[in-house]
């Protein structure tokens, strides 16, 4: 399809690529493409300027610093998927990674791009919220980090502003034990519900997908789980309840209350998963 | 190369198939629109146009993509192959193995199936049945022909394609 009309730069540095932000009206970060490119087909967005962040070799750094892992913006989802320190540090990156689309998207589609779309259905969103991490935003005013609670505002909307740019998602390294599950349409597909899981020292972070604009923490269930050596019963005990507190959409592929009932299972699967791998 | 100012349209250097070609293009060219249009490479194929059925599948600096979800510029200074560029001479095991084990009904799938097949292939040389069904994910075959696809690209890997 004919997109409309559009200008374009490829900045060598992120200096340029945040003056290039700030001085044109209209102007909007490339990353992957996947979903920018896609929308404008659709004429859902009509940038003014395109800047290509392709050429950025410094937001495609992955890398531990004492006892955090940082991740560029611009590292793909197969880059994600391939790198020794994620692998190392925090694997559940990678494995949810390679559960996103298909080879195709992952290979261009970024982390980056993932996380400042906030598609409700989309992957990280929840996991990042689980994992408790911090997002580093840069503009031409300097650099600003956002716990990713105040990161994720609405629907395709997120802390970074205009004429910013995200350029680092930071998580701690290792943990306890983490764990995602949910229920896609297809083996890959997009999700209709899903849980997020993280336990460290009994200390519970567990966030939902697909039940609001932006992923939800379930405290109360992080409450009943806090402290104990959870087994089935007492996560199913712990979960009771959840759905109704939940005001999730009713949509084509599942109505509100039977993502209630979605969602309650993944927690469970979720907090079971996090629960093994950290007493493994 | 870094463009500095935003500009509407630029000459992109794009090796396809083993041959460099320049061309000035509009930025809101899609490569899939540069290589079929442009270049004449009409066996790239634009399925759904949304980034979901795979048929304009073709590997850019050696990764898979869908080239109706990237921009003519981006591929600047790149090397892109085309179904076009599998074969030498002659059909490659791939091509050969999807003619004998009938990989195809209508045929508007192949290209961004055999592309996709073989980016696994030059990754994985042999790969499991569950590993061709994963790289191929991204791939529809609106003829639902999958079992026959999956299979020629599993034999390529036992050695078993003539
Ligand atoms: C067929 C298909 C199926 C998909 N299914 C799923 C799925 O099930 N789950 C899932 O999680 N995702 C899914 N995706 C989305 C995929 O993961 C996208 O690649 C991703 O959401 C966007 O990443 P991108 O790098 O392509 O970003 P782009 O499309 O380039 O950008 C997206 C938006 O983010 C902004 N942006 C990007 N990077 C930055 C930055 N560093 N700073 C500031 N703003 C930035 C852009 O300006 C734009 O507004 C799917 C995509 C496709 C095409």
């Amino acid at each position: 399809m004919l997109l409309r009309e559009v200008g374009y730069a490829r900045p060598a540095t992120v200096e340029e690529a945040l003056s290039l932000l700030a001085g044109n009206d209209g102007a909007r970060a490339l990353a992957g493409g996947q979903t920018l490119l896609n929308v404008m087909k659709q004429r859902a967005a009509s940038p003014e300027v395109l800047v290509d962040l392709g050429k950025l070799a410094e937001l495609r750094l992955v890398g531990v610093q004492g006892m955090t892992l940082d991740i560029g913006a611009m590292v793909t989802l197969s880059a994600l998927m391939r790198s020794s320190e994620v692998e190392v540090s925090r694997p559940i990156l990678a494995e949810v990674a390679a559960t996103v689309a298909d080879v195709q998207v992952r290979n261009r589609g970024t982390l980056g791009g993932n996380i400042c779309v906030n598609d409700p259905t989309n992957h990280f969103p929840p996991l990042l919220v689980a994992l408790d991490a911090t997002m580093t935003i840069l503009s031409e005013d300097g650099e600003r980090t956002v716990s990713v609670e105040d990161f994720f505002v609405g629907v395709f909307e997120t802390a970074v502003r205009e004429g910013e740019l995200l350029t680092r998602v930071s998580v701690p390294a290792g943990g306890g034990g983490d764990g995602m599950s949910g229920v896609t349409l297809g083996a890959h597909g997009t999700y209709i519900a899903n849980a997020a899981a993280s336990v460290d020292d009994g200390r519970w972070r567990i966030a939902l997908g697909c039940v609001a604009a932006v992923p939800v923490r379930a405290t109360l269930v992080e409450s009943r789980l806090s402290g104990v050596d959870v087994d089935e019963a007492d996560v199913r005990a712990a979960v009771e309840g959840l759905g109704e507190t939940l005001d999730p959409p009713s949509d084509v592929h599942a109505s509100a209350d039977y993502r209630r009932s979605l969602t309650e299972t993944s927690v469970v699967r979720a907090v079971l998963q996090a629960a093994e791998r950290a007493s493994g | 190369m870094s463009v500095n100012e935003p500009i509407t349209s630029a000459v992109v250097t794009v090796t396809v198939n083993g041959t460099e070609s320049e061309h000035e293009v509009p930025v809101r060219r899609l490569l899939v629109h540069f290589l079929r249009d442009d270049l004449d490479l009409t066996g790239t194929h634009i399925g759904c146009d949304t980034g979901s059925c795979g048929a304009c599948t073709v590997h850019l600096d050696g990764v898979a993509v869908k080239s109706c979800a990237v921009l003519a510029v981006q591929a600047d200074g790149a090397t892109v192959m085309t179904v076009e560029g599998l074969a030498g001479e002659e059909l490659t095991p791939l091509q050969r193995s999807f003619h004998e084990h009938h990989g195809l009904q209508c045929g508007y799938c192949t290209p961004g199936m055999l592309m996709s097949a073989s980016a696994l292939l030059a990754e994985n040389p042999s790969p499991s049945e569950d590993e061709v069904k994963v790289a191929l994910q991204g791939n529809i075959c609106r003829c639902t022909g999958y079992w026959n696809i999956v299979e020629a690209v599993v034999a390529v890997g036992k050695g078993e394609a003539a």
